[in-house]
């Protein structure tokens, strides 16, 4: 069977979960062969080998610290010329897609981005796209080269498939643009123990309606009753009342739940543009013309000062 | 010293607008008024900054591929202070992928001459936020994207890219490219001296010959993706909406457990 290269995105070696989606996708196109760089390359073998990876390609050198997404190009570029693959799978981070696409580049193929589903097919593998802030649904393929597919988080489910999973050392050598662009320095984000925003199956997010960083507590509380991930609009964002890490939306970040909860949130299309593909949608907002509550499962018309503690209370209530 | 600025700008159609696909599966761009793609006015923002802050001779050139109408988005950012702009337009370029938009732009670039590339984080319509890095790969120049703070002193361009698992600080000597997030600084408004004096600035007019592409190597033909289907999502069906009589939070949290989130 054809192999399909899976590049691997790991923290010092433990796997994030849209890299075993992944693994899920080029399992129904192929051979998943993974690619992991970096410190701890090597302790992701044996999470990828249950999910799939009949190898594991890793490297590690400085470089990849040390400089900005080319290194990373190098290593991937290695691996192609190494395993000749039907396709190459990249998980949608911002680093994901510039690395994919650089690597497209090279190999003289088209890119597809942001697939949220990926079948085999006759000419190749189709992947679905969101379009138009999820108002549109299309179905696309790489018609040049191998195709090159970056995929959102939650896109499909993590399955236990085991297979060997051998190790086997890359060699890469670095082109001279791989120093290109020095990181000088590196501040790692604090852990907040809560679940990472993309990845997460429940998100809380509260927007303008919060009306200060300090009544961003209830809106934590919510999410911790439900193990929940918490989001935030641009414009509480903006404000300075939550950090734009945590920003959904179309400049910030693209989630699909299986719950999302929208809290002080007007629904404007930018907002929209993230969230909107979330299975379940439940909003609390005072306006009853809100645009947001076009999109939900389900509304609370409301004060959410009075909506959200009550919801939180009984949720604790109920889970004891 | 002279430091010569080229921006990259896209001119989208409006996105609060009922953005549609046409029959060939491209945008259809007449139903929806045109604009110069917000996330654009931060490039070039940013450039208008660097030569605000510099002592070298600063020439910022806007550059674009895309339609007639794509002029509307050159004025517009000549308006807020660049210098001069170049519009590539040909007709087929019709329905061209990244792949073919960034070989246009790049070969764009290297005939307009330049010592930094701007560009914004990812266009309104397409998102797909790759071509930065494509065309840093096509014009063998450092890559600096993502940046929320950006400074160009002695040669170096230095600045903040907030990843998801850290913040890192990146240097890199010109000529390079770099891409600009929407938390690098509120763009400004065009002054009415600014759109006045914009009417006499210079606007060329390139097409494929100029650049030395063949006509196959874009466009809907000479793509490298093809879009097999494009399908309207269905319409969420209406939810239950209640009114808050002072249950709100109770009732939400029957429904959540209904649906066994609880
Ligand atoms: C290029 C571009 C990119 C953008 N990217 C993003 C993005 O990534 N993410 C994003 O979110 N936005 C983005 N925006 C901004 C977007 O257009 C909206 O301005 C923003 O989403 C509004 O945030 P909001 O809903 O919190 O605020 P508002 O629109 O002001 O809505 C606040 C809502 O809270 C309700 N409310 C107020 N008080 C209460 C209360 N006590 N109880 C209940 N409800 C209450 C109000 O009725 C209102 O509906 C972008 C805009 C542009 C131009
Ligand atoms: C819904 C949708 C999905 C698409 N998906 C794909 C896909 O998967 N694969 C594919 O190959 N093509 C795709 N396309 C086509 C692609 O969007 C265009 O070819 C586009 O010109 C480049 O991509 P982008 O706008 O997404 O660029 P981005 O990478 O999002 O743009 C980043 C920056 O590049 C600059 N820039 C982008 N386009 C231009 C331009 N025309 N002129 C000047 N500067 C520009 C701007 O500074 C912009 O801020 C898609 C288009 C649409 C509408």
């Amino acid at each position: 069977m054809a192999e399909v290269l899976v590049y691997v995105d790991h923290v010092d070696g433990a796997v994030r979960k849209p890299t075993l989606e992944l693994l899920t996708l080029a399992r129904r196109i192929g051979e998943p062969v993974a690619v992991a760089l970096g410190a701890g390359a090597d302790a992701t073998a044996a999470v990828l080998a249950e999910h799939g990876a009949v190898k594991v390609l890793t490297a590690d050198a400085p470089e990849f610290a040390e400089y900005l997404v080319v290194p990373k190009v190098d290593a991937l570029q290695a691996a192609y010329d190494a395993v000749s693959p039907a396709a190459v799978l990249v998980p949608s981070s911002a680093e994901g897609k510039e690395i994919a696409a650089r690597l497209a580049v090279r190999i003289g193929s088209g890119i597809i981005t942001d697939a949220v589903d990926l079948e085999a097919g006759d000419e190749g593998p189709v992947a679905t796209q969101s379009a138009f802030a999820a108002s549109f649904t299309t179905k696309s393929r790489v018609s040049k080269g191998t195709p090159v597919i970056t995929v959102k988080p939650n896109s499909a489910p993590v399955e236990a498939a085991p297979a060997a999973g051998a190790v086997e050392a890359l060699a890469v050598t670095f082109g001279a643009l791989a120093t290109g662009t020095k990181v000088t320095g590196r501040t790692p984000r604090e852990s907040t123990g809560r679940p990472e925003l993309t990845e997460a199956a429940i998100v809380v997010s509260g927007g303008r309606g919060v009306n200060g960083a300090e009544n961003f507590g209830i809106i934590e509380e919510l999410a911790d009753s439900l193990g929940a991930a918490v989001g935030a609009s641009r414009a509480a964002v903006d404000a300075g009342w939550y950090p734009h890490t945590n920003q959904v939306g179309q400049t910030g970040k693209s989630v699909s739940p299986q719950l999302y909860i929208a809290s002080g949130i007007s629904g404007a299309i930018q907002h929209r543009a993230g969230m909107q593909t979330s299975k379940t949608i439940v909003a609390i907002n005072k306006d009853a013309e809100a645009p947001i509550f076009d999109l939900v499962d389900y509304g609370v018309v409301g004060d959410l000062f009075a909506v959200v503690p009550q919801l939180t209370a009984e949720i604790k209530a109920r889970k004891g | 010293m002279s430091l010569r600025i080229v921006v990259c700008v896209k001119y989208v159609p409006d996105a609060t607008g009922d953005r549609q696909f046409t029959e060939d599966l491209t945008v259809n761009r007449d139903d929806v008024d045109g604009l110069l793609s917000e996330l654009d006015e931060y490039a070039v923002e940013q450039a208008l900054q660097i030569s605000e802050n510099s002592d070298d001779d600063v020439e910022i050139t806007v550059l674009t591929v895309g339609p007639e109408d794509a002029k509307d988005a050159l004025r517009k950012a000549l308006s807020m202070g660049a210098d001069k702009a170049i519009h590539v337009e040909d007709d087929d370029l019709h329905g061209t992928d990244v792949m073919g938009t960034s070989l246009v732009l790049a070969k764009a670039i290297e005939k307009a001459g330049y010592d930094l590339v701007i560009t914004g984080m990812a266009s309104t319509d397409g998102t797909m936020g790759v071509l930065p890095a494509i065309l840093a790969e096509r014009l063998g120049v450092p890559q600096a994207t993502l940046l929320s703070e950006v400074k160009v002193e002695d040669g170096t361009v230095t600045g903040r890219r907030d990843g998801d698992s850290a913040s890192e600080q990146l240097q890199a000597s010109l000529p390079a490219l770099v891409s600009v997030t929407d938390q690098s600084g509120e763009a400004r408004y065009p002054s009415f001296k600014g759109i006045m004096a914009a009417k006499k600035k210079p606007v060329e007019s390139w097409d494929l010959e100029d650049l030395e592409i063949e006509a196959d190597e874009v466009g809907l033909e000479g793509s490298w993706t093809a879009v097999d289907s494009a399908a309207q999502r269905p319409a969420r069906t209406a939810g239950t909406i209640v009114k808050d009589e002072g249950e709100g939070g109770k009732q939400l949290a029957e429904f959540l457990a209904g649906q066994k989130f609880i």
